[in-house]
């Protein structure tokens, strides 16, 4: 059974290269596309973190920037 | 809809449902696999080389899709000046592009043991590289243009170019005498395919696209992130 789904009647090397190669293009967008997100997340916490106070308060006051620092480690919010 | 992608209300959504896009990716891809691989049954004339087809297929649709969808939008950046148009071309192109180069290798691995070549300067697979082309100019396009009105018309500009690739991909087969065979699942006309290798084809295409969208959100939300990193510099 094992034998005949790696060997798929010596196509094997056919499918398998396919779908792997498939999965790993997958692999390589997801994790080049998750490690630009999170290097932009840090860099926002960066950036607010040395914000002045009026700057924070009137961050505070947008929606959009209360919806990026309920989902990073940045406690100021 | 298109409300619903408004950036102040993306960064929630995006949150909410990115785990539960990616669970349902997992989840879908693995019955497409076992489907794909193990209970599907080999075609008569080209025996396991078919399964290729369960990989091959959805990518070429998947990638022809998203590009009509960037084409389409392409329109709007240049008719109503809508700057989230851009945002939401923007983020689709890397999987659109990532989906073409699938189809092409995968069109190629098939090749080979079908019709005794890696590649072949067909109508089909000749169209489909030209897609994989366009879609590169569009993302270099954002890449190398340091201004982002200019990138958006030079973007928008390709995209809607490449448009007229669409119908050329899709009627190559029936235009010339291609080595693809002609498509043997229509919405139109009746499907040549039958269940067996439908039921994968399908598990494996629904698989493909919550991948894109997952990608899509990613890609959208790493977007806005950029735009609002600039907008915390001028509060």
């Amino acid at each position: 059974m094992i034998n005949e789904i790696i060997n798929m009647n010596g196509y094997g090397l056919y499918v398998w290269s396919s779908f792997i190669f498939t999965l790993v293009s997958f692999g390589f967008l997801y994790v080049v596309t998750k490690l630009n997100l999170i290097k932009e997340k840090k860099k926002f916490e960066k950036n607010f973190k040395v914000l002045d106070e009026n700057k924070v308060v009137s961050a505070n006051k947008q929606k959009t920037y209360r919806e990026i620092l309920a989902n990073t480690h940045t406690s100021k919010v | 809809m298109i409300n619903y992608f408004n950036p102040n209300n993306t960064l929630q959504i995006i949150n909410k449902i990115q785990k539960l896009v990616f669970a349902l990716f997992v989840i879908v891809l693995m019955l497409g696999l076992i489907e794909a691989l193990i209970l599907s049954p080999e075609d008569y004339k080209q025996s396991d080389s078919v399964r290729i087809m369960y990989v091959h297929v959805p990518s070429a649709w998947i990638s022809l899709g998203i590009f009509s969808v960037i084409s389409i939008l392409s329109f709007g950046v240049f008719i109503f000046k809508n700057k989230n148009f851009s945002l939401i071309t923007k983020s689709l192109a890397p999987s659109g592009f990532v989906f073409s180069i699938v189809a092409l290798v995968t069109g190629s691995i098939w090749g080979k043991p079908t019709w005794g070549t890696w590649w072949a300067w067909d109508a089909r697979i000749t169209s489909m590289l030209l897609l994989s082309i366009f879609y590169l100019l569009f993302i270099l396009s954002w890449r190398i243009t340091t201004d982002t009105d200019k990138a958006q018309r030079i973007s928008s500009f390709i995209a809607i170019i490449g448009l007229i690739n669409i119908p050329v991909i899709k009627f190559s087969v029936e235009w010339w005498n291609t080595l693809h065979q002609p498509a043997s699942v229509n919405i139109l006309e009746e499907t040549t395919i039958h269940s067996s290798m439908l039921t994968p084809l399908v598990i494996m295409t629904a698989a493909f696209a919550l991948f894109s969208l997952l990608i899509f959100l990613m890609k959208y939300n790493t977007e806005l992130l950029k735009i609002k990193n600039k907008g915390l510099n001028r509060l």
